[in-house]
C-alpha cells in the first residue's frame, strides 16, 4: 500500500506493508537510524518521535496509517546536516547521556515539552518523561539538560 | 525485547471512513477482524501472538467520533477521543475531575497521546483506570452497528476479563454521562508511582448537603474479574454524616465486595488490605474530610 506524508519537512511517498511498523519503516526504508528499537512493545520510549508535534510511539503505529497533512519528525530533522539544535547542545553540555540509545527519544520528548511550555518545573520535566527510560540511570542529567536547553531556547548563553 | 515480541504477523488493513464500510467488514470478518483505534494495547498483543487478526479495521479516519461536548445537562466523549485530549479537556477538569485524575497516572504521555478512551473500555482489562471513574459517574457507552444504536449502563458493559457486551459486530462510539452537583477523585495505587498498571484503584462520586452524604458512590478496579461498584459501603454511608468513624466503618465493607487476584503485582490479601485504605481515603476526599 502507499502513503505519503511529510517526514523532517520533506514528503516521502512510499510502498509499505500493512504489518510494517512506523519504526520499522523508518529504520529499515528510509535509514532514519536515530529512532531506536528497544522493547518494540511501548514501554522503553527508545523509539518516540514526534506526530504532528506530539511525541508517540512508533513501534506501536503502522507505518500504513500515516496520511497526507501528517508531520512526522525524528532527531534527524532538528537541525540542518552537521548542525544541532539547542536542545541537543543542551544534552551535550549537561552530560544528558551516557550509552546514548535512549537519547533520541528523550531529545524530542524535550522539545515536544519545551514548544508547549517553554519553561517547565522539575516536576512537569519528571510527568513528560514518565515513559522514557534510561538505563545507565542518568535521569538526573536528563532533567539539567532539559532545563539547560528551555535556558538556550529563551536566549541565554 | 521481551520474550515474544515479534514483527507483526502477515494481516490486511482497511482504513473505512463511513461506519457504513466498518459494519460491513465487520459482517464480512466478524472474529477475524480487530478495530484499531489507539493501538497501544491492540499492537503489542499481535505482536506477542496473545491477538490475531486476518483484517485490521483502521477507525481512525471515521469522522465523528472525537469530541467532548457538553450536551443539555449531560458530557459526550466520543469514542476515539485520545486520552491525552480528556486530560487536558477544561469540560473534563471541571465536571468530572476524578476522569482526568485517572487519565494523569495512566501508561504515558505518549501512549495518552494515541490511546482511546473507546479502546480503554473495550479492552476490558479489570485494572483499566478510566473504569472506577466512568462507574461513579453513572456513565453508560453508546453501541453502534448495522442495527442501529444502543446505550448500555457501564456498570453492565464489563462481563470479565477482555470481555464486555460489545457484540462482534459493533463499535463503540461514544461515552455519556450527566453532569452532576458534587466532587469526584480517583487514587491508583500500583508498585511505583508513574507509568505502571494498578494494584488498586478507586473513584468516588459524594454531594455532601449539611454534613451528610446525600450521595455517595464508589468503584474500584483490579480487585475483580470487572471494575465494579462498592454497593455496601454506598448504602452504609447513605444519608450519613460526613466523619472519619463512618467512612472508615463503611470503607471495610469493600473487602466483601471484592475478588482480587494474587499476580506478579500484588497477592490477593494485599488487595484486599488495600481496597479498604483507597475506598476510605477516596470517600474522605470526596467528602472534604481531606
Amino acid at each position: 500500500m502507499k502513503v505519503q506524508f511529510k517526514l523532517n519537512g520533506r514528503t516521502i511517498s512510499e510502498e509499505v506493508e500493512p504489518n510494517e511498523t512506523l519504526l520499522d519503516f523508518l529504520r529499515e526504508k528510509i535509514n532514519l537510524t536515530s529512532v531506536k528499537k528497544g522493547c518494540d512493545e511501548g514501554d522503553c520510549g527508545a523509539c518516540t518521535i514526534l506526530l504532528n508535534g506530539k511525541p508517540v510511539r512508533s513501534c506501536l503505529l503502522l507505518a500504513v496509517q500515516m496520511r497526507e497533512g501528517d508531520e512526522v519528525n525524528s532527531v534527524e530533522g532538528l537541525a540542518k546536516p552537521g548542525e544541532t539544535s539547542e536542545i541537543q547542545d543542551a544534552f551535550v553540555e549537561k552530560y544528558g547521556f551516557q550509552c546514548g540509545f535512549c537519547t533520541p527519544g528523550m531529545i524530542l520528548t524535550t522539545k515536544a515539552l519545551l514548544d508547549e511550555k517553554p519553561q517547565p518545573t522539575v516536576e512537569e520535566i519528571k510527568d513528560q518523561f514518565e515513559g522514557n527510560l534510561c538505563r545507565c540511570t542518568g535521569y538526573q542529567q536528563i532533567i539539567d539538560s532539559v532545563q539547560r536547553a528551555a535556558e538556550l531556547r529563551a536566549g541565554k548563553s | 525485547m521481551e520474550a515474544g515480541v515479534r514483527p507483526l504477523p502477515k494481516m490486511d488493513y482497511a482504513a473505512p471512513s463511513s461506519l457504513k464500510e466498518v459494519f460491513n467488514l465487520l459482517k464480512d470478518y466478524q472474529d477475524r477482524a480487530r478495530l484499531l483505534a489507539g493501538g497501544t494495547d491492540l499492537i503489542p498483543k499481535m505482536k506477542k501472538r496473545t491477538a490475531v487478526a486476518d483484517l485490521i479495521i483502521d477507525l481512525n479516519r471515521l469522522p465523528g467520533l472525537t469530541g467532548i461536548e457538553l450536551r443539555g445537562d449531560r458530557l459526550h466523549i466520543g469514542g476515539l477521543t485520545r486520552l491525552s485530549a480528556i486530560k487536558e479537556s477544561p469540560l473534563v477538569k471541571e465536571k468530572a475531575p476524578a476522569l482526568a485524575q485517572a487519565i494523569g497516572v495512566m501508561a504515558s504521555p505518549p501512549i495518552r497521546n494515541r490511546a482511546t478512551l473507546a479502546g480503554n473500555l473495550s479492552t476490558a482489562s479489570p485494572a483499566a483506570d478510566t473504569a472506577p471513574p466512568l462507574l461513579v459517574l453513572q456513565a453508560a457507552v453508546k453501541m453502534a452497528s448495522a442495527l442501529g444504536e444502543r446505550i448500555i449502563p457501564l456498570s453492565e458493559f464489563f462481563l470479565g476479563p477482555q470481555n464486555t457486551m460489545r457484540r462482534p459486530d459493533e463499535i463503540l462510539t461514544e461515552v455519556i454521562f450527566p453532569v452532576q452537583e458534587g466532587s469526584s477523585a480517583f487514587l491508583k495505587m500500583g508498585r511505583r508511582k508513574a507509568f505502571t498498571l494498578s494494584v488498586v484503584s478507586a473513584a468516588a462520586f459524594a454531594r455532601v448537603w449539611q454534613g451528610k452524604f446525600e450521595e455517595v458512590r464508589v468503584a474500584l478496579g483490579a480487585v475483580a474479574p470487572t471494575p465494579i461498584r462498592g454497593r455496601k459501603v454506598e448504602e452504609a454511608l447513605q444519608g450519613k454524616e460526613v466523619n472519619e468513624q463512618n467512612i472508615s466503618q463503611a470503607a471495610e465493607l469493600i473487602k466483601g465486595e471484592v475478588m482480587p487476584i494474587g499476580d506478579v503485582r500484588a497477592s490477593a490479601e494485599y488487595r484486599r488490605e488495600m481496597s479498604a485504605v483507597l475506598t476510605r481515603r477516596v470517600l474522605a476526599q470526596v467528602g472534604g474530610r481531606e
